[in-house]
């Protein structure tokens, strides 16, 4: 039987190193054409150093309170100062690195991922299971945020793991959506008629040909995802809802503390939102750049 | 000569007169202005003071209502001198003690004009002490010593108790008891929730939900002179920096509960003399309520250990410059006569004055119940001050005898709930009371059977028997003694909770807010007749 | 067309229907008790049974399935409930919060659309010229800056400024006024909110106006246009800027609908008594009522929201008007 299969394939090792260093000069050629999105890169790059090798950055442990140094201005002991429990601002805001990546790329894989599934198989199969799925996407994507993480949050207790869930729900149904117009899109197109004739199954049929041509859009939202899990986790923290006391997040550090001392100590509140928003911005860069790289329609005329 | 020391001596008196004119004129309040405050809570549930337990209710509803007795409001901090409010002069039990007749002012008028009876005074206390179906009163279980309350003529009102008790008074002079018209009650006894009229030194002018609540002058007020405002506002405003800033820039001249350290020292600096600070203990603190129920915290060496480890006399200093705690104390309020002295208190786990003796026995206690290096939950409420202070040092405390805890933040719904549950290991608590009634207050500590609010899980006879020969007790030298040995059954032989330095209020105001003194209770002295502004 | 529009308009309902479950269940599956929170919360001592005759009056001793019946009936009726926390009818509170909540919104929209167009516009007709990079790290930095940050900053750069120039500190008004009664205090009270809110909702329509401006300036009538010779300023006033708005404008109607999420936050930082302010505090206290009612209200705004952009296509769109 005559295999239909269009997919793009790696096929041979030649043509594997073909790629590689098409690869570097295609990485060259973004940092000279898209100079935010490099600036967004080098930023995205900071904040993952950060929250790795917070350990060895860090020059204390974020935890622990020193009552005898409390709300110190930046100085050479304390680079950002120290907040009202007398921890070291630098090291929180560095280990809040780690925390703002594993929440930020946890929600997104999570959401991504699921959106991606549920956004392709709506799209594939149509019908009832479409209307369906649309209307529960109508209802998570108009339930209020807030709701939604109190409720997770009382009901499963404190904590990222929670955090990451109640963050995580609302991200599905508008990737599902992007998902689905692109995947509509492409199930109109014959092939995928003529793979169901040949009697291929619905899977080989989506793994291999809807789901790599939404891939571009796809990965895409997962870097707006980040910025967007980052943010939410920031304002839920602010909020009291997030994660708590005290791990070192800085949605958490801009609580209580920040506002309360914004006269005495402004430091407190300028570091930790500062992160957020480079952190953030850093993300969209990448994101809009890699966006305009891959979408033909958008080159220089 | 005689001309020139003539005109001196003049000048000089003239300048005497003068200098004590004004002295007198700074001491005599003036009339007129209005005062703006920040009441630190979103609106109030209701408008009930029988029903409401919080102090939005009080701050924003009390200056409309009258009460029986009160705390004096020239001498708040007291905690034994109550004034008469409505009633003529306080009266002496008879009966053994256990009956209280009260004579009723005369030509006191509600807000509508009406004339206010005895028959008022005892429906309303009626409606306190025994509620009819369907009516809640949170004070219910304070009067359980009253067996009968009624007007026997249009000016007497008698209380009848079950036992004599000097418990009953300072519970009589609770804030929340507004005097309601009985002609309402018995039509409507929820009409008080939502709606107000009273006898008080200002009448209700208007409220905006969940924004302010406006009173002007009552011109038929009882007490002549008195309000010398015309009249107040009051703004809801949960967030602190708001009302920080509002009296930093003079939209509100004070804050009657209380505003942290650093909001103290921030105006101080800013506005010198422009903000008059006043301070006080305060009669509400924290403590650590460790699960009976749950082990190994059923094990009395545990808990020990638990208090052992914590220092106190070092820690209230540090603390007391970010959090709204200040003094080291047991049981009872620091500044009652029944409280404990400081070599009474060192005797005490968890207040010795060597710490590192203290800490000794704490790990030597934890090896011999084999929970050394015991890793717990510390179960908190979402709340900055001091609760969220107070659990992080506590965990820092902890972690020095090798004790591993996280704290567990929950905000006040599911805190409450996992309170009555039991589902914590650890937990910080909270006892806060209105009036400094120390046989009263420290109920707190007596097992769940007896008093709800108790969460320890746990049950003990001996120590409900004790309290209950202390609440009978009226000599006062014997009551000392007896409840000097309930604290130390309670913190030290059985360890049931362990106390944290209690609360400290800090209430800086505008300079022009004259006539309101602190006190130990944010609940009392809040109905801002003797209140003025120097402007 | 009209089958079209009846269609969408009976898709909401399921949706309202999924909302109105969805917020039962979960406020009851919230451990914790309105009664305990609003008698014990002050730390003294609440017998089990004023508890309990709090838990009849409230009628949360019924079975549950009676209370979601009752909740969607009477919803369907508009009839709103009465809040547990306060006693007062739940039309009377929102309606209490809704004027300063709806002000900062419409003045964040209209900012939004000030700044949003033009500057998106410039952006798209320059792209790649260093305004369009300007313009874009702006939009970018309005997206990732956190609002209640730029809030809580924004307040105490006001404070400090005002007390370096003029010796006191200023701060905004902190009881509300209607405009009416007196438009500069009213205003002063409600501009830095607006401006905090508004620049994320303008960043978003300035990126969305950039990428449709994009899209349709590359179309061939457009081309066609130029080639005529027709003045660059109609070109753009009477053939691109038209057709790029429908994406813009459906963006901006969904987006206000967003709003409200934002102005939760936000109303917390400046401390203004809105809807906003008021969800929160009706989940903090367990208020079912309330609670319930404020989600379908913002359910239905989105649902509406997203009803009308629907329609707008439909008519817009031939094949859906006439088929």
């Amino acid at each position: 039987m005559v295999d239909l299969d269009l997919a793009p394939y790696v096929a041979t090792a030649a043509e594997a190193t073909e790629r590689s260093r098409s690869w570097r000069a295609g990485i060259i050629r973004f940092c000279r054409r898209q100079p935010l999105g490099t600036v967004g890169l080098v930023l995205v790059l900071v904040m993952a150093v950060a929250g790795l090798l917070a350990e060895w950055i860090a020059p204390y442990s974020p935890t622990s309170n020193d009552f005898a140094a409390m709300t110190e201005p930046p100085s050479w002991a304390h680079l950002m100062g120290t907040d009202q429990f007398g921890r070291d601002l630098f090291s929180r805001i560095v280990f809040g690195a780690r925390t703002a990546l594993f929440v930020g790329f946890s929600c997104a894989l999570l959401g991504g991922i699921t959106g991606l599934v549920l956004g392709v198989a709506s799209a594939y199969f149509g019908g009832r299971l479409d209307l369906l799925l649309q209307r529960v996407f109508d209802v998570v994507m108009a339930f209020p945020l807030i709701i939604l993480a109190l409720a997770v949050i009382a009901i499963l207790g404190g904590g990222v793991h929670n955090v990451i869930v109640a963050i995580t729900i609302p991200l599905i149904p508008r990737c599902a959506r992007v998902v689905r117009s692109s995947a509509l899109a492409i199930r109109e197109m014959p092939y995928i008629d003529a793979a169901r004739a040949c009697g291929f199954g619905h899977t080989r049929i989506i793994l291999r040909h809807m789901v790599p041509n939404v891939m571009a859009p796809f990965l895409i939202m997962l870097t707006a995802f980040v910025g967007q899990a980052i943010l939410a986790e920031a304002s839920l923290s602010y909020l009291g809802l997030g994660v708590q006391e005290p791990t070192p997040a800085w949605g958490l550090m801009l609580q209580g503390g920040a506002e309360e001392f914004a006269s005495t100590a402004p430091w407190i509140a300028v570091f930790p939102g500062l992160a957020i928003a480079l952190s953030v911005f850093g993300f969209s860069l990448f994101g809009d750049a890699l966006r305009d790289a891959m979408d033909p329609k958008l080159r220089e005329r | 000569m005689i001309r020139k020391s003539g005109w001196a001596a003049a000048g000089l008196a003239v300048f005497c007169v003068a200098t004590m004119a004004a002295t007198a004129a700074a001491e005599t309040p003036k009339r007129g202005g209005t005062l703006t405050f920040m009441i630190p809570a979103d609106a109030p549930p209701s408008f009930d003071g029988h029903r409401e337990t919080t102090f939005a209710t009080v701050h924003a509803v009390a200056p409309f209502y009258s009460v029986l007795i009160r705390v004096n409001p020239d001498n708040p901090s007291s905690t034994t001198d109550f004034v008469c409010d409505l009633c003529t002069e306080m009266p002496q039990p008879t009966d053994g003690g256990k009956t209280y007749t009260f004579k009723i002012r005369q030509g006191v008028k509600f807000h509508d004009g009406t004339p206010l009876t005895a028959a008022d005074v005892a429906a309303s206390w009626q409606a306190i002490v025994r509620p009819p179906d369907g009516v809640s009163s949170a004070r219910e279980s304070y009067f359980i010593m009253v067996d009968q309350v009624e007007a026997t003529d249009p000016t007497t009102v008698v209380f009848r108790l079950k036992f004599a008790t000097n418990a009953f008074l300072p519970a009589l002079a609770d804030p929340y008891a507004w005097i309601y018209k009985k002609e309402i009650l018995d039509k409507d006894p929820h009409w008080y929730e939502k709606n107000i009229m009273g006898s008080g030194p200002f009448k209700f002018a208007s409220y905006d939900i969940g924004q302010s609540i406006k009173g002007v002058r009552n011109p038929d007020y009882y007490r002549p002179g008195q309000p010398y405002l015309d009249g107040f506002i009051g703004i809801f405003a949960a967030k602190q920096a708001v009302r920080v800033d509002a009296i930093r820039a003079d939209r509100a001249a004070i804050e009657f509960r209380g505003l942290p350290p650093s909001a103290r020292d921030e105006l101080v600096r800013e506005l010198g003399d422009k903000i008059t600070v006043q301070t006080s203990d305060w009669n509400c603190g924290n403590l650590v309520t460790p699960n009976h129920k749950k082990k190994p915290f059923d094990d009395v060496r545990v808990r020990r250990a638990l208090a052992l480890a914590i220092d106190s006399w070092h820690g209230a200093p540090a603390l007391s410059k970010i959090a709204t705690v200040h003094t080291v104390a047991g049981i009872v309020f620091p500044g009652s006569p029944l409280a404990a002295s400081k070599q009474e208190l060192e005797q005490l786990a968890g207040f010795w004055p060597d710490i590192g003796k203290s800490r000794e026995e704490a790990r030597r206690l934890l090896k011999e119940a084999g929970a050394e290096g015991l890793k717990f939950e510390l179960m908190n409420r979402n709340v900055d001050q001091p609760y969220k202070y107070v659990g992080t040092w506590l965990i820092d405390e902890w972690s020095k005898v090798g004790l591993q805890v996280t704290q567990r933040v929950l905000p006040t719904g599911p805190f409450f709930d996992a309170l009555r549950h039991g589902t914590f290991d650890v937990t910080v608590d909270f006892n806060c009371q209105s009036v400094v009634n120390p046989l009263l207050d420290i109920g707190k500590f007596l097992p769940h059977s007896v008093y709800a609010e108790n969460y320890g899980g746990y049950d003990d006879q001996k120590e409900i028997e004790l309290y209950q020969a202390l609440l009978r007790e009226t000599d006062a030298t014997k009551q000392q003694a007896m409840i000097r040995e309930f604290e130390r059954y309670v913190l030290d032989t059985q360890t049931h909770m362990i106390m944290t330095p209690w609360w400290y209020r800090i209430v800086p105001a505008r300079s022009y807010v004259k006539g309101w003194k602190i006190s130990p209770s944010h609940y009392i002295n809040q109905d801002l007749a003797n209140v003025w502004l120097d402007k | 067309m009209y089958r079209y529009v009846a269609n969408r308009v009976l898709l909401a309902v399921p949706t309202l229907i999924g909302a109105a479950a969805l917020v039962f269940v979960l406020m009851r599956l919230i451990p914790g008790d309105i009664c305990l929170v609003r008698l014990g919360s002050g730390g003294g001592n609440v017998d089990p049974r004023t508890i309990a005759a709090c838990h009849a009056e409230l009628g949360l001793d019924r079975p549950v399935i009676l209370q979601f019946v009752d909740f969607v009936w009477n919803f369907s009726r508009l009839d709103f409930g009465i809040s547990m926390w306060s006693g007062k009818p739940v039309a009377e509170e929102i309606a209490a919060r809704l004027p300063i909540s709806l002000e900062i919104a419409v003045m964040a929209t209209v900012f939004a659309i000030l700044i949003a167009i033009p500057l998106g516009t410039i952006s798209a007709l320059k792209q790649n010229s260093w305004i369009d990079h300007v313009v874009r790290t702006v939009a970018i930095a309005g997206i990732a800056t956190p609002s209640f940050w730029l809030g809580i900053l924004s307040i105490l750069a006001v404070l400090e400024i005002s007390n370096a120039v003029f010796g006191a500190p200023w701060m905004p008004p902190i009881d509300y006024v209607p405009f009416w009664e007196d438009p500069l205090r009213n205003l002063s009270m409600a501009i830095l909110p607006a401006l905090t809110v508004g620049y994320r909702y303008a960043a978003v329509s300035m990126r969305m106006t950039r990428s449709a401006m994009l899209e349709v300036l590359r179309e061939d009538y457009i081309r066609t246009a130029r080639a005529k010779g027709l003045l660059e300023r109609l070109v753009i006033n009477r053939h691109a800027l038209k057709n790029a708005l429908l994406p813009v404008v459906t963006l901006i109607g969904i987006e206000f609908a967003f709003l409200i999420g934002g102005l939760v936050v936000t109303e917390q930082v400046f401390n203004l008594n809105g809807v906003g302010r008021l969800f929160v505090l009706a989940v903090q206290n367990q208020d079912y009522t309330l609670t319930q009612a404020l989600v379908m209200l913002t359910v239905a705004i989105f649902v509406f929201a997203n009803l009308a952009v629907d329609l707008l296509y439909a008519w817009l769109d031939p094949r859906i008007r006439f088929g």
